[in-house]
């Protein structure tokens, strides 16, 4: 119920995988159909003004205005509905805030630093989606507009600011950003994938997605090969030809399950007389290695192994964490910017729950 | 005929219509350049490339109308002692810089070019005794000579460039085959990329100084006398070894770390041959010997 009388009150409520386990997460995030049906339904509540859904497999928040905290609770007791969450349990993860700590808290948000992977890229994207969906609904007004449109600015402050998003900080980023340090450009290097160890599959999956020139499999066994080719749209080679035919690559991510070593010196030394000013990069992934280790004493090959790539993305990882301080101080700052200009509209505070 | 002390107080007096007060400034700015990229990489941080464009663009500007105040002086592509060698191949390899460092966006030459160029326009400047001669119209009026002179100095820019990209490669290499990848060596382009441009600075390199030399060299078959053998002897000999250099590149004989060194000593060798060439005499009046230098 509104009244006249009581200024509207900016709150966030919700749950993140900060206060909530993994089994609890997979039932909060909302599907596309769900989401509609809250809107609809949010609509309808008296003494909600504004609202926008930030909804990812990670977090579900809800960002509002309200006037008073019936109508948050009526929300909440909506959402619990739709997705089948216990309210009791939902009462024991959510989060809320209101005033100037829902700015904050947005601006970290869409920094990446509340995300579970600390200054993650995807989380701006999904934060810029949510908003943009709620645009769309017309169930966004002058306070939310405002709030929203300064975070991101305010979050990109942040993320350019500070190292918060510098270096990548999984095996198979750190192995596709190094190929970049030795190739520059991707789209003209030819990856060979030897083995079909999981974390192979993922690197490759990852050059892939970087835009690789081309990609080829190659397995113990053919038939495992073609199979995988065929999952990454790529081309099948005998494992046989492997040594003949490594001039012909540039990236080779290895992550078979031999015994010994399948990549020798000799082989490496030979492909490279043939290929004299092109580097080799060779991403061990395997245990026990597939590089020879001194493969690495030839001038044009590069050797990461898997302690090598682990060892960087750690660092890149504490790298981030050393500025977590700075980017909450920035945060801060911005948020208190903001707060400013939205207060006179939506200053109030939401009783005690 | 200046003494360049005089000048160099004529610059604290903030004289601009002598051509070393715009030496200086040009200079200044190169260092500026110098400090920001020290700065950064002290603090482990990119460098604002567009500050650092802005630096080298001012002082390319300034350094410049220099360089044209000295031509109007000396009638002539001012390369007539080691002060206006130094100047004219600190600014051909900020041309390039601005050619290639653009185009190919590499990280940290912005750096590097700035390092080249302030030591190479301080040093001369800091160096009155370089300065102390203008030999006046040394070309004598002969255009292609001019034209000779003034490309063989730039390819003498071209392989500072060069020498600056082989020590970012030998940087690159080590930063991979040591597995540090952060910090100031995270800024650094790509070993690939810095291959080919030093493969095609090279080419460029080789062809200019091969040019300056023919166009010198129809002139000296005419005029055999005109010319020190011993100038003609260096000069040939630092475009030989480029040359060898870029053959055994093109065999895949000789490439990557030891390309980029043998380029480093090579720069560093034609830097010195300069001072051999460079003719100590002085000014002998508006009409004198046309040189083949460098």
């Amino acid at each position: 119920m509104s009244s006249p009388d009581v200024p509207p009150s900016l709150f966030v409520v919700g749950a993140s995988h900060q206060t909530t386990p993994i089994e609890l997460r997979e039932q909060l995030a909302l599907t596309p159909e769900k989401l509609a049906q809250l809107h609809d339904a949010a609509s309808r509540l008296a003494g909600l003004r504004e609202l926008a859904v930030v909804n990812t497999c990670n977090r579900v928040e809800f960002y509002g205005v309200a006037t008073d905290a019936a109508a948050v609770a009526a929300l909440e007791q909506e959402f619990c509905r739709l997705s089948g969450f216990d309210p009791a349990t939902f009462a024991t993860i959510r989060r809320m805030a209101d005033g100037s700590d829902v700015i904050r808290h947005l601006v970290a948000v869409a920094s990446g630093l509340e995300s579970q992977m600390l200054g993650e890229n995807e989380i701006f994207g999904q934060v810029k989606s949510a908003y943009e969906g709620a645009q769309q609904r017309r169930s966004v007004g002058p306070v939310l507009n405002r709030v929203f449109q300064k975070a991101f600015q305010g979050a990109k402050h942040v993320r350019t600011q500070t190292a918060i998003t510098v270096g990548q900080v999984s095996v198979a980023n750190v192995a596709v950003e190094l190929a970049g340090t030795i190739f520059g450009d991707l789209s003209e290097t030819r990856v060979l994938l030897l083995g079909a160890g999981d974390i192979g599959e993922k690197t490759a999956k990852a050059f892939q997605s970087r835009g690789a020139g081309s990609l080829t499999v190659a397995s113990r066994t053919l038939a495992r090969a073609l199979e995988l080719a065929t999952e990454f749209g790529a081309v099948a080679l005998p494992f046989e030809q492997v040594s003949q035919r490594l001039h012909e690559y540039d990236i080779l991510v290895c992550s078979t399950a031999a015994p010994h070593a399948v990549i020798t010196h000799a082989a490496v030394a030979a492909a490279l007389r043939r290929r004299p000013s092109h580097p080799l990069f060779f991403i061990d992934l395997a245990l026990p290695r597939d590089v020879e280790p001194e493969v690495a004493t030839l001038e044009n090959a590069f050797v990461y192994n898997l302690d090598d790539l682990a060892r960087i993305a750690e660092r890149n990882r504490a790298a981030r964490e050393a500025e977590v301080a700075r980017a909450r101080t920035l945060v801060g700052e911005r948020a208190e910017a903001i707060w400013r200009q939205v207060a006179p509209q939506a200053g109030g505070r939401l009783e005690a729950r | 005929m200046r003494e360049g002390r005089e000048v160099d107080s004529m610059v604290l007096r903030m004289d601009p219509s002598t051509d070393r007060f715009w030496f200086w400034l040009a200079g200044a700015c190169y260092f500026a350049g110098l400090v920001l990229g020290t700065a950064a990489v002290l603090r482990r941080r990119p460098h604002s490339r567009g500050l650092m464009n802005v630096i080298v663009v001012v002082g390319y500007v300034l350094h410049t109308y220099a360089l044209y105040l000295r031509g109007v002086e000396v009638r002539g592509c001012p390369i007539g002692n080691p002060f206006e060698i130094f100047q004219f191949t600190a600014w051909s390899a900020t041309s390039l810089y601005l050619v290639v460092g653009t185009t190919f966006r590499i990280s940290l030459l912005g750096y590097f070019t700035s390092m080249l160029s302030a030591a190479l326009t301080l040093l001369s400047l800091a160096m009155p005794a370089w300065d102390a001669t203008h030999r006046v119209n040394i070309f004598g009026g002969n255009a292609w000579i001019e034209f000779h002179a003034a490309l063989a100095l730039f390819s003498y820019g071209v392989f500072g460039l060069l020498s600056l990209t082989s020590i970012l490669f030998l940087l690159r290499h080590f930063s991979l085959k040591n597995k540090q990848l952060d910090g100031t060596f995270a800024f650094l382009p790509s070993i690939v990329d810095l291959d080919q441009i030093g493969y095609r600075l090279l080419i460029t390199g080789v062809a200019l100084l091969a040019t300056s030399l023919l166009v010198g060299a129809s002139w000296w078959v005419r005029n055999p006398g005109a010319v020190n053998p011993f100038k003609i002897a260096v000069t040939v000999s630092i475009w030989l070894a480029y040359a060898t250099a870029l053959g055994l590149r093109l065999r895949g004989r000789v490439q990557g770390k030891r390309l980029a060194k043998v380029c480093i000593a090579l720069f560093a060798a034609a830097l010195l041959s300069l001072s051999l060439i460079t003719p100590r005499r002085p000014a002998t009046g508006p009409a004198s010997v046309p040189s083949s230098q460098p």
